[in-house]
């Protein structure tokens, strides 16, 4: 088993580098930081103390890979490669435009996030298993088609229109829950619940469909006959035999998403504005600040493959089959 | 005739759609799953609907410099035409000065007007075009729309009867059956193609969009938006754009996913190992990250080389073009995934062995053997992509990431319009346009996506 970990966690280790080339080669290589500064400060009349001033400021004034004029180690540390990249590693991010510390601006953001994700993602788990499990159980029957039906209708459903018109009916029409924005602590509840209703109904359409797969190929399979056959009722299959087995894809899927839940969601932070990592990226593409978006596409990254190694680990401790070469 | 780069790669594919419609007609086991799909009545219905998205997208990609004197005033005097802009002209150049409702004779907010009398009147004005023919609009104008609606519901009707005979009397000709007998068949619902569900498709289609037209010359059926344009023309206009996502960027994910998938399933071994390690840290970057990142790239990319980009068309065009490469970066793991699992299993297969054993090329054992029976999962994945495609879209225009903020899409209708919610009384009419033109499109494409899944999969088949 600690074999097996290392050698995930090993593997995890060339999917970060490579992360941290392709962002490097986005933002540094492909547009060089004279660009960045250009569409910073205006793109007529620059003068070339401005460029190399704003520059400095944010030490972008380093050669891309090997400093010349310094001699042995510090080559190669006195980079923008090395200082701007490979520090990411670290989780040192840097400074915005605005001088802030973006480590500790994601710090304290996301937990904001978190507060909207998490939730969202449980009372969706529930919801959604338990409509796809009632589909399932009432198959070969009207319910089932016209529930389908209803599903593919709500999919295509952009999930701006969710939003909007929840934030309608909700919170203008009905005055239950303020349309948007946060507060700390226990007041932060009542802004919760709009959200994550939201999101729960928003997910229902491809949620359910997705769920019912899982369990309809569980369905056909010899064991659930085997339990039908020795007389047991439908409902006792359906909770103990199928919805047992089909808890390992679920799972599964479920623990990659984990840690992209400090992450949050881009649409639903910055419709509630709510101040969580998602709106600060949002922020930070319309200001244009490159070091914010860089942070975030590694973070991001990292907690992605981070996601996938728990998910190797899940599938070892939910099924036994699965055999640890 | 101007081709932007985006008309171009949309004709492209056209163009070889039809070849492989063509190809596919004269081999029968290439026929038979698209048989299956022409024989389930919800992918027809959606088929009438995308074949009519799809002539409007046509209508709109095909671009001319406007002949002197016609080409419309001002801003539009030297900026390309598309044939819909030109079909549409009437829509196109009345626009008013702010917003105004659907049907609306008055405009939205009430201003200051000096009467004939010489007194000033704090009041409603009324609109430049909406409703202008109407002499008392508070009388006239139910009965107006009425009137109209109804001439519009006529000519629509008319319109379906010629294309419902021109369908009875094809079939009855390659049939050899008498037209009566056909009409009938075709009423009782005996044909295999469902055809009632598609002529009645067709008619609802034909009935709405002749009643909307016919109603458009005289008033903004949809309303106008903030800067006085018809909501309807815009939510024509952002059909081309919706369908250019959803199609163009298969351009990339295609070759992409369709050569590293082979090969890295065919050749197994160091091979399989990069090309799993590229599609694994692609995947791992979050797909709107790596967007926003590339997007702000694009946008210092346009910067720097400005002079390329003169027109305000020319950038837009860029812009939709280089979203649909970037969509297309982000969405080809998924299908190389499956087909290098896909490819694994084939190449243990015997009649892969047996080529490998005869001597036959490898490239030839690729392409003739391997790749034609992997396809199934290509035309599935586009099916199923195309649609989250659109929805994407409009998504991306919000975080302003997506198209370019003059080209009409859905996305930026409802950027644009979801501010507006907070105003009273509300301005609605942005959103629902907006949300009917994107429900109708991507159930449509949901539901053929699913015929489609089902006809190719060979798990599902009977």
């Amino acid at each position: 088993m600690i074999q097996y970990l290392i050698r995930r966690i090993l593997y995890a280790v060339p999917l970060l580098v490579g992360v941290n080339i392709i962002t490097f080669v986005l933002f540094f290589v492909v547009n060089s930081p004279d660009d960045m500064a250009r569409m910073h400060l205006g793109q007529k009349h620059v003068t070339a103390e401005a460029i190399a001033k704003w520059k400095h400021e944010r030490g972008y004034d380093l050669p891309l890979f090997k400093n010349n004029q310094l001699e042995g180690i510090s080559q190669f540390t006195e980079t923008i490669f090395y200082q701007k990249s490979v520090g990411l590693f670290l989780f040192r991010f840097g400074r915005a435009d605005n001088g802030e510390d973006i480590g500790a601006n994601i710090s304290q953001r996301m937990w904001p996030s978190l507060a909207i994700a998490a939730p969202s993602l449980l009372v969706g788990l529930l919801v959604h298993i338990s409509l796809a499990l009632m589909l399932v159980f009432f198959r070969m029957t009207y319910v089932e088609f016209w529930g389908v039906a209803l599903c593919v209708a709500l999919m295509s459903i952009s999930s701006m229109f969710y939003i909007i018109g929840g934030q309608f009916i909700m919170g203008k029409l009905l005055q239950l829950t303020p349309i948007s924005g946060y507060d700390l602590g226990m007041n932060a509840l009542k802004f919760l619940i709009l959200p994550v209703i939201i999101s729960v109904i928003a997910g229902i359409g491809s949620g359910v469909r997705w769920y019912r797969t899982l369990f309809l190929e569980e369905v056909e399979k010899d064991y659930v006959r085997t339990a039908r056959a020795k007389g047991l009722s439908e409902t006792y299959v359906l909770f103990t035999h199928v919805l047992k087995n089909a808890m390992i894809p679920i799972l599964t899927g479920v623990v990659v998403v984990l840690p992209l839940l400090f992450i949050g969601s881009l649409i639903t932070e910055s419709f509630f504005s709510i101040p969580g990592l998602g709106s600060y990226t949002i922020d930070a593409i319309s200001k244009q600040d490159f070091a914010i978006v860089r942070a975030m596409v590694f973070l991001g990254s990292a907690l992605y493959i981070l996601g996938l190694l728990l998910t190797d680990i899940s599938y070892t401790l939910v099924d036994p089959r699965v055999r640890l070469n | 005739m101007i081709f932007f780069w985006t008309d171009t790669l949309f004709f492209l594919l056209l163009l070889m759609l039809a070849a492989a419609i063509f190809r596919a007609r004269s081999k029968e086991h290439l026929r038979r799953p698209w048989r299956k799909v022409a024989r389930s009545t919800s992918a027809m219905v959606s088929l009438t609907v995308l074949v009519f998205y799809f002539g409007f997208a046509i209508l709109d990609s095909i671009h001319f410099h406007p002949p002197e004197g016609q080409g419309g005033e001002g801003k539009f005097k030297t900026e390309a035409m598309s044939l819909l802009d030109w079909w549409a002209s009437p829509l196109r150049q009345r626009s008013e000065k702010t917003y105004s409702a659907p049907f609306a004779s008055h405009g939205y907010a009430r201003e200051n007007s000096r009467g004939t009398d010489g007194v000033s009147h704090w009041a409603y004005p009324r609109l430049q075009f909406g409703g202008a023919h109407l002499a008392d609009p508070e009388k006239g104008k139910f009965i107006d729309i009425l009137q109209t609606g109804f001439a519009g519901l006529l000519d629509g009707f008319l319109a379906w009867l010629v294309f419902a005979a021109l369908l009875i009397v094809a079939r009855s000709r390659s049939g050899s059956i008498t037209f009566s007998q056909c009409a009938y068949d075709i009423a009782e619902g005996r044909t295999e193609v469902p055809w009632r569900a598609v002529l009645l498709t067709l008619l609802l289609i034909l009935l709405t969009s002749f009643g909307l037209g016919e109603l458009s010359l005289t008033y903004h059926v949809f309303g106008t938006d903030k800067v006085g344009e018809d909501v309807f023309f815009q939510s024509l206009k952002s059909i081309r754009t919706g369908l250019l996502i959803g199609t163009l960027t298969t351009f990339i994910t295609l070759p992409l996913a369709l050569t590293l998938g082979i090969l890295a399933g065919y050749y197994r071994g160091w091979v399989d190992d990069i090309i799993q390690y590229i599609y694994t840290t692609l995947n791992s970057i979050p797909g709107v990250l790596l967007i926003a990142a590339s997007m702000l790239l694009m946008q210092a990319y346009m910067a720097r080389h400005e002079d390329e980009f003169a027109s305000l068309a020319l950038r837009a065009d860029f812009r939709l073009l280089f979203l649909c490469m970037i969509l297309g970066l982000t969405s080809w793991t998924g299908l190389c995934r499956l087909l290098r699992a896909e490819t694994l299993k084939l190449r243990e297969m015997e009649y892969v062995q047996a080529a490998r054993t005869l001597g036959v090329h490898q490239g030839t054992i690729l392409l003739r053997h391997i790749m034609p029976n992997v396809f199934h999962l290509v035309i599935i994945s586009v099916a199923l992509d195309f649609s989250s495609l659109v929805l994407a879209e409009a998504v991306l225009s919000y975080v302003n990431i997506g198209v370019d903020p003059t080209t009409e899409s859905w996305g930026n209708m409802i950027n644009s319009a979801r501010l507006e919610m907070a105003r009273e009384p509300i301005v609605w009419w942005s959103l629902s346009a907006a949300f009917v033109f994107m429900f109708a499109l991507v159930l449509a494409a949901n539901l053929f996506a699913d015929a489609v899944r089902d006809a190719f999969d060979p798990r599902r088949a009977e």
